[in-house]
């Protein structure tokens, strides 16, 4: 699935250019805990979660993450777009909560990376 | 993994190490001979803004001396984990990375206050990290564990109102299952 079907499917406001909306995601994984997201992701993963500290950013140099869903409302600031460009991550926000949005793409195909 | 803990007067120890390092792991954390390169970076306390870089820079350099992905993100991740715990929880330390052809050895040194208890640390869940650590969405009480799971050897050192020493090594070789 396309990271722009993503965004259309969880009717998400966009912080990425087009060209990264492009980007083929096969998994997900979604917590709100960077321990736990550091212990269940061994394969280039999209992320779900309802953290915008930077510290969700630096777990992109860590791990691989192909872009992140800020749910529940939540925005990145200018300080975390940045970072994210310099990073070439994706981002896009979603007023859903992270049960609804995980469901929504569950539904959709999206399965759960490995873990 | 095996693992021991010990405790004297003064200070506990904490041993996990892999079948491939039962000879001579322990002489390689508390005896380390030369390193072929070095990296040095120091970590502050409760600075969540910039805490992680030196693990990004360590995981950089290995990268692009060919070492494979799956030991990178193993790398990364224990040493990420080991350097937030110094933010969280000391007054601030620091990292040696100390590289070899066939593993790394991660030195984090902090100034303290100590670890209560080891063994309960090393519990998945437990956590005594604070309100403003949990914000950031740290204390999950899994740094230890995950620590512990993506190295091939964990040895921590702790004296209750004076330090901690932690040393993680991660061999180079491909490790299918962690």
């Amino acid at each position: 699935m396309k990271f722009k079907e993503i965004a259309k499917l969880l009717e998400a406001e966009v912080f990425s250019t087009d060209e990264q909306m492009e980007r083929e995601i096969s998994c997900a994984f979604g917590s709100d805990l960077i321990s736990d997201i550091l212990m269940c992701t061994k394969e280039p993963t999209l992320l779900l979660t309802g953290l915008t500290n930077p510290q969700v950013i630096r777990l992109a140099d860590m791990i691989d993450i192909l872009g992140i869903v800020f749910v529940r409302g939540k925005k990145p600031t200018q300080e975390l777009i940045e970072m994210a460009n310099e990073r070439d991550l994706p981002m896009i926000s979603t007023a859903f909560t992270l049960y609804k949005s995980s469901g929504i793409l569950y539904n959709n195909g999206l399965r759960s990376c490995k873990i | 993994m095996g693992s021991e803990a010990a405790k004297s007067d003064n200070y506990a120890e904490y041993w996990a190490c892999s079948p491939a390092l039962e000879s001579r792991g322990k002489v390689l954390v508390t005896n380390p001979p030369e390193p072929e390169m070095q990296l040095d970076f120091t970590i502050e306390a409760k600075d969540y803004i910039k805490t992680g870089r030196a693990s990004s820079e360590i995981k950089l350099f290995l990268k692009k001396l060919g070492v494979n992905p799956d030991v990178l993100r193993r790398v990364a991740v224990a040493c990420y984990e080991a350097e937030i715990n110094v933010t969280a929880h000391s007054n601030g330390g620091t990292v040696q990375a100390l590289i070899y052809q066939d593993y790394i050895l991660a030195i984090f040194e902090d100034k303290g206050p100590g670890i209560e208890d080891i063994e309960q640390a090393m519990i998945p869940g437990f956590s005594t990290a604070d309100e403003l650590a949990r914000e950031m969405g740290f204390g999950a009480g899994l740094g230890l564990p995950n620590i512990k799971k993506n190295s091939d050897l964990l040895y921590i050192k702790s004296a209750v109102g004076i330090n901690t020493y932690l040393a993680v090594i991660i061999l180079f070789e491909d490790k299918q299952d962690v």
